[in-house]
C-alpha cells in the first residue's frame, strides 16, 4: 500500500475514533502527550489498525514509536 | 440517627424520557410497550418489550468516557444527569463532598456477548478493545458513573434480581442513616436488547399477546399471561436532612423504611411469606401502622403466580385497611434491575402531584386480587406516605416506604 493512503487512513481514524483535533495531526508530534492517548488508547490503536491494515501489532511494536511519524513509519514497514 | 430524605430524581423510560414526559403518561395511563421485530426472528417466544432511544452521548462525554460505557450505563448516565440537576448539584459540590453511589444492576449481556463474538472471530484478546472490560462487568454502571462524575463515596452495585434498585435505595438509606454518608447516588439501570432477554423468555414467563401490545402487560387482571420485559434507569439523590438543609436543597420526600426478606424457598417462583415479612419490616422501622400508607406501588409483573401471592401477602399485611393499590408495570413492563428504584420515582411524582396512577388493563379480578382496592382509573388524590414494593428470583424481597417531607 502507497504509503500516502497509509497516512491517509491513520489521519482518518485518528480524528474519527480518537476525535483527535486535524490540526493536532503533525509528524513531530508526541502520540502519547499531543494527541492525549493514554495507555488504554493504544489497546484501541492496535483494535483500528488491525481493521483497517489487516495488520495485528504487538505492545513491543510500539516501545520506539513517538512521534506520529514513528507511527506512520511503524505500519508502512508492517505493510510494505 | 440521620433522617434521610429525597433531594433528587432522574428517570428514563419507556413511558418518559425525562421526569416531566414521565409524569404526564403515569396520569394519562399511558403504555410504553411495543413489538421489537428482531426478537422473534432471534428465537424469541414473545417480541413484546419496552423500548428507550439508546442516549447519543457525543457532545456530553469524550472517547475515553463513552467507550467504557454499555447500553446500561448509558441510560443510568443520563437518568443521573438528569438527578443532579433536579437536586441542584454541581461539580464543585461532588468535588467538596464525599457523594457515593449505589446501583442496582444485575447483567451487561450485550456488552459480554458483543465483545466474546469478537474474540471468537479474530482469536485473539488483543483485539476486543478497551472498553470491553469495563462494559462488561456487573458494575459497570457504578464504575463509569464514579468515573465521570468524579465521586468520592461509597461505589458499589447492588444485584438482587428484580429487587436490585430497591435494594440499592434501601442500602443508601441505612448508610446515610447510621452517619456513614451524607449524600448518595441510588438508583437502577436495565439494558433492553435482544441478547439480555433470550433466557428470561425461555421460562415461557413473557406474555405473548403479541396482537395486542398495550394491553399485554395486565397486573392483577384475570387474564394475564405473564411478564413484559423492559428497561431504562431511574437515579435518586438520597441525602441526609442535615446535608440537605445545609445546601437549601428542596426535599421531595423523606425514606422511613426499608424491609428486606428472603423467602428461603424455590428459586423462581414467589411466596407469600417473605414478601409479607419484608412489608411488615418497612412499617415497623418507619413506626406506621397499615392504615397509614396511602398508596402500594405494587411488584406485580403480569405473571399468573406471582401476582396472587403478592396480591395474598398485600391482604395479609394491609387486611380491610382499603389502601390504594396499583401497578405501574401495567404501563412500563417489567423494568427489572432498574423497577425497585423507578417505581419510587413513579411513585413520588405521584405524591408530588396529588394523584395515584392507574393499574391499566385490569378488566377483570381473581379470587385474590379482588381483595385489593386496586385503582383502575387515574384518581386524583393527595398521598402523603406510600410503600414500594419489589421482588427478585431467588426470593429477594424489598420494602420501601416513603413519606412527603414535614
Amino acid at each position: 500500500m502507497d504509503k500516502d493512503i497509509i497516512i491517509s487512513k491513520i489521519n482518518d481514524f485518528l480524528i474519527d475514533e480518537f476525535e483527535v483535533d486535524a490540526e493536532d495531526i503533525q509528524l513531530e508530534a508526541n502520540l502519547k502527550d499531543t494527541l492525549e492517548l493514554d495507555s488504554l488508547d493504544y489497546v484501541d490503536l492496535v483494535v483500528s489498525v488491525e481493521s483497517n491494515f489487516n495488520v495485528k501489532l504487538d505492545a513491543e511494536d510500539f516501545v520506539n514509536v513517538i512521534t506520529l511519524q514513528n507511527f506512520y513509519d511503524l505500519i508502512d514497514s508492517k505493510m510494505n | 440517627m440521620s433522617r434521610v430524605v429525597i433531594t433528587g430524581m432522574g428517570i428514563y423510560s419507556c413511558i418518559g424520557e425525562n421526569l416531566n414526559e414521565v409524569k404526564e403518561s403515569l396520569y394519562q395511563g399511558k403504555s410504553g410497550i411495543v413489538i421489537d421485530p428482531e426478537r422473534k426472528e432471534y428465537g424469541y417466544r414473545s417480541s413484546l418489550t419496552g423500548m428507550v432511544a439508546e442516549p447519543v452521548l457525543k457532545k456530553l462525554l469524550s472517547r475515553r468516557e463513552r467507550i467504557s460505557m454499555g447500553q446500561e450505563t448509558k441510560y443510568a448516565y443520563v437518568a443521573t444527569l438528569e438527578a443532579l440537576k433536579n437536586a441542584n448539584i454541581d461539580e464543585q459540590f461532588l468535588s467538596d463532598n464525599e457523594v457515593g453511589i449505589l446501583f442496582g444492576n444485575d447483567s451487561t449481556a450485550q456488552s459480554v456477548i458483543r465483545s466474546n463474538d469478537k474474540i471468537r472471530e479474530k482469536k485473539d484478546t488483543n483485539l476486543v478493545g478497551s472498553g470491553a472490560v469495563f462494559q462488561g462487568l456487573n458494575c459497570s454502571v457504578t464504575m463509569n458513573l464514579a468515573t465521570i462524575f468524579k465521586l468520592k463515596g461509597i461505589n458499589l452495585t447492588v444485584s438482587a434480581a428484580c429487587a436490585s434498585g430497591s435494594h440499592s435505595v434501601g442500602l443508601g438509606f441505612h448508610l446515610i442513616k447510621s452517619g456513614l454518608q451524607d449524600c448518595i447516588i441510588c438508583g437502577g439501570a436495565q439494558e433492553i436488547n435482544k441478547l439480555a432477554m433470550g433466557s428470561f423468555d425461555g421460562l415461557g414467563v413473557f406474555s405473548i399477546n403479541q396482537e395486542n401490545p398495550t394491553e399485554a402487560s395486565r397486573p392483577f387482571d384475570k387474564n394475564r399471561d405473564g411478564l413484559v420485559p423492559s428497561g431504562g434507569a431511574a437515579s435518586l439523590i438520597l441525602e441526609s436532612y442535615e446535608s440537605a438543609v445545609k445546601r437549601g436543597a428542596k426535599i421531595f420526600g423523606e425514606v422511613v423504611g426499608y424491609g428486606f426478606s428472603s423467602n428461603g424457598e424455590h428459586i423462581s417462583t414467589p411466596n407469600v411469606d417473605g414478601p409479607s415479612r419484608a412489608m411488615k419490616k418497612a412499617l415497623d422501622q418507619a413506626e406506621l401502622l397499615p392504615e397509614q400508607i396511602d398508596y402500594v406501588n405494587a411488584h406485580a409483573t403480569s405473571t399468573p403466580v406471582g401476582d396472587q401471592n403478592e396480591a395474598k401477602a398485600i391482604f395479609n399485611v394491609f387486611g380491610n385497611s382499603n389502601t390504594y393499590v396499583s401497578s405501574t408495570k401495567s404501563m412500563t413492563g417489567h423494568e427489572c434491575w432498574m423497577a425497585g428504584a423507578s417505581e419510587i420515582i413513579y411513585s413520588m411524582l405521584m405524591m408530588e402531584n396529588s394523584f395515584i396512577a392507574p393499574n391499566i388493563n385490569l378488566e377483570e379480578t381473581d379470587e385474590d386480587s379482588a381483595k385489593l382496592n386496586l385503582v383502575k382509573n387515574t384518581i386524583n388524590k393527595n398521598i402523603d406516605v406510600f410503600l414500594s414494593n419489589s421482588f427478585g428470583f431467588g426470593g429477594t424481597n424489598s420494602a420501601i416506604i416513603v413519606k412527603k417531607f414535614e
